[in-house]
């Protein structure tokens, strides 16, 4: 007994006070949302593009204006590495999720896309969401990043989030991974037993667009071609703040003030 | 074992594929099972095509008082007589070839799919999916079965497990994988593609580390590239780093599984802060982007070199005075002790490895086996204790976390200076092969890359711990208590997606 109240002095208190405070520390060499500054750009250099594993980095409709899109990008930082021109460079900006799938693409000078939910979904769930996880392919490391958010640091629970065993008992889902053609049907059936009305947050590139796993027949390229989305949490994997950041945005709860 | 039936080649060594004799069926059946009998662990056993038209069998032995793989090979059409029958650990990998080529291996007391994926042969047989198959079953007065999964409780990955019990005892526990199964290995066929390190990085995510340096050293092994002494320095920091913070995290769900709070709510935290260390060196806390092939991707300076031994300073601090607390508490060592028993004599008839193995008192550990990288270098003690139960397969994950935070300590004391990576890994060569075997943070890891003609892979094989351990899992199970399952569980924490593929 004495022992256990030493290591508890000893361990002390360690919930961060985001986001009344400011955001824990992100590594130096941290990849976090990319900007574009197309006029650096060499024309018909395309070599960004080339190297790109997963198709992420392409052309716009002008043929010539890089995008990135950060739902497939596994933030290998290859395409910058490759550009001399500077023109992509990846920020320490870890706030990168979006409502809608298109608003994940970055563009020159591009602002960082929005976090909505509608007015009868806030009111419902924004001061209790029970979220039940499903992996369908995950690696286990967005499971693990977003597992982590329970730890006495991040303590998801002092903002009325938590993860739940059921389905039955959650107002929505939270999924990992590409979807394997092996798990589209335990998937389904999660979705289907969850009460309307209902939230699914993707988490991930597999989750979003296949990830490295995009156009593998095994795999279905995420779960929003099963599913409607409302969240989308782009990484590979994402940092457990760029998740947290995320689920805070959806439900409001992020002050005016804590900016990056 | 004759040395002309088979090819004996040290760890991560490039060989012919030429060089390797193919054997009648019966001669390699019968080398594998007295390999085994002599000691030998069955570290891959798989099939691809042949250019004769049939499928070759590839037998990877690894040989621990020698320090070498030895090489069995045969062809086959569509049967051969199955190994299992007299060496268990054949067992899933006989089935995965059936499943994977529709090659029948006569005689196997339990065939029926891995992973539910469909044959990569012609006229495959249309094989379920959704785990939708037959399970071992137990008759009787009061006998019941219980399902769980493919969707679990918490936050980890999907499978399903199928306990026969009475009462509250489990007789038989059968677990039916392969929902994670993402196609990686016929992916790989052909590369290497831009995405191959990216689906080495995310085989096993919590792995990160350990299948890159695996897939890195099979291609280093095969295009000849060296890896500069400070790259073979880091790398050994990385994969150490990736041991520290997952023993700790499952020392802490442990904790959390007997409802022993204090324990569980520190190491989460902890894991977290190796994690962070982690991300110290490439940006990722799961060590993404790091390793690459002829090296590691990013350097270190003096600056940085300091805050890391600052931080694993507080790391080993914080997870003493946590993990510590529980070998102190009677309520937890009451649930740990005799629960969850492997005997050794089972660990070695299913070929276990990595922490499982070491629990049950075999001192197995590819570092010391069959050294590679820095680990010629640098040795790592081995911990074992014989006791094979739950508590085991903690103290073992402590006695590691230990001496993996001494050995960071002592390369980031004595990084040599230089790249960290070769100036460019070169082509692969044609007709190669390499089996390359790493201890990842769950056990050994073993890679095998063969490339074709044109210096393509031909096949690639990826072999994770948790494809030998899960059965050991389901052995632990016996004769518990069904409430014991998720304290078990943990103790072993397996990956899904490792075996799945």
């Amino acid at each position: 007994m004495f022992d256990v109240l030493l290591a508890r002095w000893k361990q002390g208190h360690r919930t961060m006070r985001y986001p009344a405070g400011p955001p824990p520390e992100l590594p130096e060499r941290f990849a976090g949302r990319p900007t574009i500054e197309a006029s650096r750009c060499t024309p018909e250099c395309g070599r960004c593009v080339e190297v790109c594993p997963t198709g992420a980095v392409g052309f716009g409709s002008a043929g010539h204006d890089v995008r990135i899109d950060t739902g497939r990008c596994l933030f290998c930082r290859a395409c910058e590495a490759v550009c001399d021109a500077g023109a992509i460079v990846f920020s320490r900006d870890y706030r990168m999720a979006a409502s809608r799938r298109e608003d994940l693409v970055v563009r020159d000078a591009a602002e960082r896309a929005a976090v909505e939910l509608g007015e009868e979904s806030r009111r419902l769930f924004g001061r209790s969401l029970r979220l039940r996880q499903v992996s369908a392919g995950g690696c286990n490391a967005c499971e693990a990043d977003t597992n982590v958010l329970g730890t006495p640091a991040w303590d998801l629970g002092r903002f009325g989030i938590q993860f739940v065993a059921s389905p039955r008992h959650a107002d929505g889902l939270l999924i990992t991974g590409p979807v394997p053609e092996n798990m589209r049907h335990a998937l389904q059936a999660t979705y289907d037993a969850v009460g309307r009305p209902k939230l699914v947050i993707v988490v991930g590139a597999c989750a979003i667009s296949g990830g490295p796993y995009a156009d593998h027949p095994e795999v279905h390229n995420g779960a929003a071609t099963l599913l409607p989305v409302d969240l989308f949490v782009p990484g590979c994997p994402p940092h457990p703040l760029t998740i947290l950041h995320a689920l805070l945005e959806l439900l409001r709860k992020i002050p005016e003030s804590t900016g990056p | 074992m004759s040395t002309t039936r088979t090819l004996a080649i040290p760890n991560g060594h490039a060989f012919a594929i030429a060089d390797c004799p193919v054997l009648p069926i019966e001669t390699f059946r019968q080398e594998v099972i007295d390999g085994v009998a002599a000691g030998a662990r069955l570290s891959a056993l798989f099939a691809f095509p042949a250019d004769s038209g049939c499928l070759r069998l590839l037998a990877a032995l690894s040989r621990a008082d020698q320090g070498d793989v030895a090489i069995a090979s045969a062809e086959v059409r569509d049967e051969y007589p199955a190994i299992t029958p007299e060496c268990p650990q054949a067992h899933l990998h006989e089935r995965e070839i059936f499943e994977q080529w529709n090659v029948r291996p006569i005689g196997h007391p339990w065939l029926k799919p891995v992973r539910g994926m469909g044959a990569r042969r012609e006229a495959a047989p249309a094989v379920a999916h959704d785990g939708a198959t037959e399970f071992f079953q137990m008759e009787g007065d009061e006998v019941h079965e219980v399902a769980v999964g493919p969707v679990h409780a918490g936050i980890i990955e999907p499978g399903h497990f199928r306990f026969q019990c009475h009462g509250e005892t489990v007789y038989h526990l059968e677990i039916a994988l392969g929902y994670q199964h993402r196609g990686v290995e016929r992916a790989m066929v052909g590369g290497p593609t831009p995405r191959a390190i990216h689906y080495m990085e995310t085989l096993a995510g919590d792995s990160t580390a350990g299948h890159a340096t695996a897939y890195c050293r099979a291609v280093e092994a095969v295009s000849a590239t060296r890896v500069p002494a400070r790259g073979q320095f880091l790398r050994g920091v990385t994969l150490e780093l990736e041991r520290v913070a997952n023993h700790i995290g499952d020392l802490g769900a442990m904790a959390g599984d007997v409802g022993f709070l204090p324990t569980m709510a520190y190491c989460g935290r902890i894991r977290g802060d190796v994690l962070n260390l982690t991300a110290m060196l490439c940006g990722n806390r799961f060590g993404r982007g790091m390793i690459r092939p002829g090296g590691v991707a990013f350097d270190l300076d003096a600056r940085v070199v300091e805050e890391l031994r600052r931080r694993l300073d507080l790391v080993a601090s914080d997870a003493r005075s946590a993990v510590e607390l529980m070998w102190n508490t009677p309520s937890v060592m009451a649930r740990f002790d005799g629960v969850g028993v492997v005997p050794l004599d089972v660990c070695r008839q299913l070929g276990l490895v990595g922490v499982a193995a070491r629990a049950c008192g075999a001192p197995r550990d590819v570092r010391d086996d069959f050294p590679y990288g820095i680990y010629r270098f640098t040795h790592i003690p081995i911990s074992t204790w014989n006791t094979g139960d739950v508590f085991a397969r903690a103290y073992v994950r402590w006695s590691e976390v230990k001496r993996s935070l001494a050995f960071i300590r002592e390369q980031l004391d004595a990084l040599p200076g230089g790249r960290v990576i070769a100036p460019s890994a070169g082509p692969l060569a044609a007709n190669r092969a390499a089996v390359t075997l790493i201890e990842g943070w769950r056990g050994e890891i073993c890679h095998v890359a063969l490339t074709d003609g044109d210096g393509r892979f031909a096949s690639y094989k990826v072999v994770d711990p948790s494809f030998h351990n899960w059965f050991g899992l389901a052995m632990a199970l016996r004769n518990q208590e069904i409430s014991d399952f998720p304290l078990c569980n943990k103790s072993f924490n397996l990956s899904y997606c490792g075996h799945d593929l």
